[in-house]
């Protein structure tokens, strides 16, 4: 019975898995809450994610819904995770895959920091991504959007899709709904916005997707990257969506 | 010489009782020897330079190079056992391949001279092998504008770039001389080989550290170093090979390449007549005729 559920929220995962489970008779799903959520977030999550560049950096932008099927795993997801001070990842996809990929190109950008004397470029975490992405393709369910800014080169969007490839943008979407804000994001991008028309934005494309989608949903979490640093800011539903900000 | 006899000479990575190891002075005897190898670090760019004795009227002039290329942006030159030189180059290519590899950019020349320096150092203790008989000198241009990922598809936003901090200075010039120890320093002006002391004197007269000196200026300069050095062993013939690395607006773009073959003749020419000059006037530095490229 367990172990049936295994295949359930492994459904797309390879032969190898099935073969393993086949040599554990049980498999005891463990009372923490916390334990359990990430077992349930093995089941590709419809993530709404994005990462957009603006006149003073980048601004990352996801909405807070992890599904397992009809059903709402965790509705205040944080899927805006810090690989550097100022390197942000939105991840989507399955999430312990996404995050033991950002674990590992955490540890890589402060080893790189400590040894160099200097913090990376986004460049250089966006490449160890899509190293990691591309060298493990067919084991991983990974797409992931690197954002991040840097005092020479300001602030710099890269997405990596599920394949591995590696693309710099302007802005990047992400997440199996972003088909419904494509349209959106394409209407209203303008380069070089203002920090608060930027969040606008985000905001707004976010909004439009959970507005559509059945599978995004939940808070708009956000986190602007600047020469000031990381900034968090938490939209909640039950207030519009106006606030409350960084409060 | 006081270690001969002692014992605390035969084998690698024995230190003498005063705190020596002999092994690796003896390396550095091997390239006290070795043709005078310069570098200079300026404003806008490096250069390198290389004496090179003829041994033999068979050689084939010009070819023969000495100055290696590490990365696109890197030029590596060493004084003394030249193979010993040559593993080394092979060496540094691979640490340079080793971390675009890893992220997917040209490794800065900080970080080559480390990892060369590491390995040279490596060599200085274990009794199975023996310290390397040369002194290296690297020359790179890191680049000073955003570089590509490599691989990467798309070039992001087109408008100014987002919140890029005013006065932040990326890259630049590298100059770094690595010794048979593993010491290494970064240098303006680096000289090793045969004729060094005179290198040196004549580098510390180039007021380096102001950045006045251009690349343009720095090839004409290390082709008269190189000719004042060689005065020493005048009975020896010997061919002048030099390399330079400029700006990504300079003349070879960020990369490390030989200096063009009219430009280094035109070098010579003013190398050779600051030599005449040399015994009644003392005007070879910044003076003399402007050349045009």
């Amino acid at each position: 019975m367990v172990r049936g559920r295994w295949h359930t929220y492994r459904h797309g995962s390879s032969q190898k898995w099935r073969s393993q489970s086949r040599n554990f008779n049980v498999i005891i799903l463990p009372p923490d809450p916390s334990h359990h959520k990430s077992i349930l977030h093995t089941d590709r999550a419809r993530f709404r994610s994005m990462a957009i560049t603006f006149a003073g950096g980048v601004i990352l932008g996801a909405d807070s819904r992890t599904t397992t099927g009809a059903y709402i795993a965790n509705r205040v997801t944080d899927k805006l995770t810090r690989v550097s001070d100022t390197i942000w990842c939105c991840r989507s996809g399955s999430a312990a895959d996404t995050q033991a990929v950002a674990d590992i190109v955490s540890y890589h950008l402060g080893m790189y920091a400590t040894m160099e004397g200097k913090q990376p470029t986004v460049g250089v975490a966006a490449g160890l991504f899509q190293e990691i992405c591309y060298a493990n393709k067919e084991q991983l369910s990974a797409g992931i959007i690197i954002a991040g800014h840097h005092p020479s080169h300001g602030g710099s969007v890269y997405s990596i899709p599920l394949g591995g490839s590696l693309h710099r943008q302007s802005y990047a979407i992400g997440g199996s709904g972003s088909t419904y804000i494509y349209g959106y994001c394409d209407s209203y991008w303008k380069e070089n916005m203002s920090e608060a028309d930027g969040i606008g934005f985000v905001k707004g494309a976010l909004r439009e997707a959970i507005k559509w989608d059945g599978s995004s949903g939940g808070v708009i979490r956000m986190v602007v990257l600047t020469d000031k640093g990381a900034k968090r800011l938490l939209f909640l539903p039950d207030q519009g969506y106006e606030g409350p900000g960084d409060k | 010489m006081t270690s001969i006899g002692t014992g605390y000479d035969l084998t690698n990575s024995t230190f003498s009782p005063d705190g020596r190891n002999f092994q690796v002075e003896y390396a550095s005897k091997a390239v006290e020897n070795g043709g005078t190898a310069i570098g200079i670090r300026c404003r806008n760019g490096v250069v390198l330079a290389v004496e090179k004795i003829i041994t033999s009227k068979l050689l084939k002039s010009g070819g023969n190079k000495r100055i290696a290329s590490i990365d696109r942006n890197f030029g590596m030159i060493s004084s003394g056992l030249v193979p010993d030189g040559r593993h080394l180059v092979s060496r540094a290519r691979d640490e340079a391949a080793s971390w675009r590899t890893s992220y997917k950019c040209p490794i800065p020349s900080s970080s080559l001279a480390f990892r060369v320096g590491s390995y040279v150092q490596a060599y200085t203790l274990y009794s199975s092998v023996r310290p390397f008989g040369v002194t290296t000198i690297l020359a790179g241009w890191d680049s000073e504008t955003e570089s590509r990922v490599d691989g990467q598809v798309g070039s992001g936003p087109k408008a100014a770039l987002a919140g890029k901090t005013k006065g932040t200075k990326a890259g630049g010039p590298g100059l770094y001389m690595i010794e048979p120890s593993g010491l290494y320093w970064g240098y303006y002006g680096a000289a090793t080989g045969k004729g060094r002391q005179t290198a040196k004197a004549e580098l510390e007269k180039l007021d380096l550290p102001s950045g006045n000196l251009s690349l343009e200026q720095g090839v004409k300069e290390a082709a008269r170093i190189i000719y004042a050095a060689h005065e020493d062993s005048k009975d020896k013939d010997f061919e002048l090979e030099m390399s330079w690395v400029s700006s990504s607006d300079g003349p070879t773009q960020g990369r490390h390449e030989q200096v063009p073959k009219e430009l280094l003749e035109q070098a010579e020419t003013f190398a050779k007549r600051a030599m005449e000059g040399d015994d009644d006037e003392d005007t070879a530095t910044g003076g003399g005729e402007t050349m045009e490229l």
